[in-house]
């Protein structure tokens, strides 16, 4: 079963709270800043996701949304 | 296509004020999931702290009141009493519920006042700038305690959770942590738990949530999570620490 990620990405703080818990690796932060200054997290390998929605649950400023694909 | 996750309907839009990486956000979600599932979102009354969730008032989507520093629980006390049909709660930080608030707090369980409690440990006051409070470990650096805390001057930090637990009127007393997604699923239960036992009438109820602060930890965000486990949980474990429902 696939999974989409979706990041609001002006409201990630890039804590990467996200990326350590991710069970398949594929959050990391976004070179590029938001409008915050900060590097937001993002998915490099969408394919991958299996929309266990770790990510989300980990997420203090609940900026993350799963969906299952 | 099917959400598997998205932000609560239980907190507002409002861009939260807290520090990357900090788990009161973690911390608030919970709480607002809770009142969504249980359906409690249009029916509850919050009550917020002093402290770095003082804010709280701002990000939960159901009726909020402030109250003076340490205050909740009488402020949440006048509340549930003139409304005893809706969920009352407060929001606390350890230098608002362990320190100023602990006459409130002691007594608003003594009488098994009807309303639950989510207390934050970070073992530090965060708002004004990393002072040691009554939570701060022994050997911990803090901006009053530069060397660390010493017990001989300073005594050990106070244990809410299970200072607590032995009153009769507190039904419901766990300490939980914000920190791994098991984790994170476990303090929703004991949250969800709690307003459940507070809509059954049977009494005081009481979560303490051990949270990161990684800035006046000196930390990163992952980093600050590491120290927890290693250095809080030992001092502070996890667990139930009073059940009275099922004798109600």
């Amino acid at each position: 079963m696939a999974g989409k990620v979706s990041f609001d990405r002006n409201r990630c703080k890039g804590c990467e709270l996200c990326v350590a818990v991710c069970p398949k690796h594929i959050i990391a932060l976004d070179a590029a800043t938001n409008v915050k200054g900060y590097h937001p997290a993002t998915v490099e390998r969408m394919e991958e996701c299996t929309a266990c929605a770790s990510c989300a649950r980990m997420c203090p400023d609940s900026v993350i949304t799963v969906e299952r694909v | 296509m099917s959400i598997v996750y998205r932000k609560s309907k239980g907190l507002t839009d409002a861009e939260m004020h807290y520090c990357p990486g900090c788990t009161h956000g973690v911390a608030h979600k919970l709480v607002a999931e809770a009142l969504e599932e249980l359906g409690l979102v249009g029916s509850a009354v919050g009550v917020a702290p002093v402290g770095c969730s003082v804010f709280a008032y701002n990000y939960f989507a159901c009726d909020m009141h402030e109250a003076a520093h340490g205050r909740a629980p009488a402020v949440a006390t006048g509340i549930k009493r003139v409304h005893p049909d809706l969920a009352v709660f407060t929001y606390q930080g350890d230098g608002d519920l362990a320190a100023i608030g602990t006459a409130e707090i002691v007594h608003a369980a003594m009488r098994g006042e009807k309303i639950t409690t989510v207390f934050i440990n970070n073992a530090i006051y965060g708002m004004t700038g990393g002072q040691m409070a009554p939570t701060t470990l022994v050997g911990q650096k803090a901006t009053t305690a530069p060397f660390g805390r010493q017990k001989d001057h300073y005594g050990s930090p106070i244990r809410m959770a299970e200072l607590l637990s032995t009153i009769d009127g507190c039904v419901y007393a766990e300490r939980v942590t914000v920190v791994d997604v098991p984790n994170i699923l476990k303090a929703k239960k004991a949250i969800k738990k709690a307003f459940q036992l507070q809509m059954a009438g049977a009494g005081f109820t009481f979560v303490e949530v051990l949270s990161t602060c990684p800035t006046n930890w000196g930390l990163t965000p992952l980093e600050a999570i590491g120290w927890l486990k290693a250095n809080m949980i030992p001092y502070f474990p996890l667990g139930v620490y009073a059940d009275r429902s099922e004798a109600k």
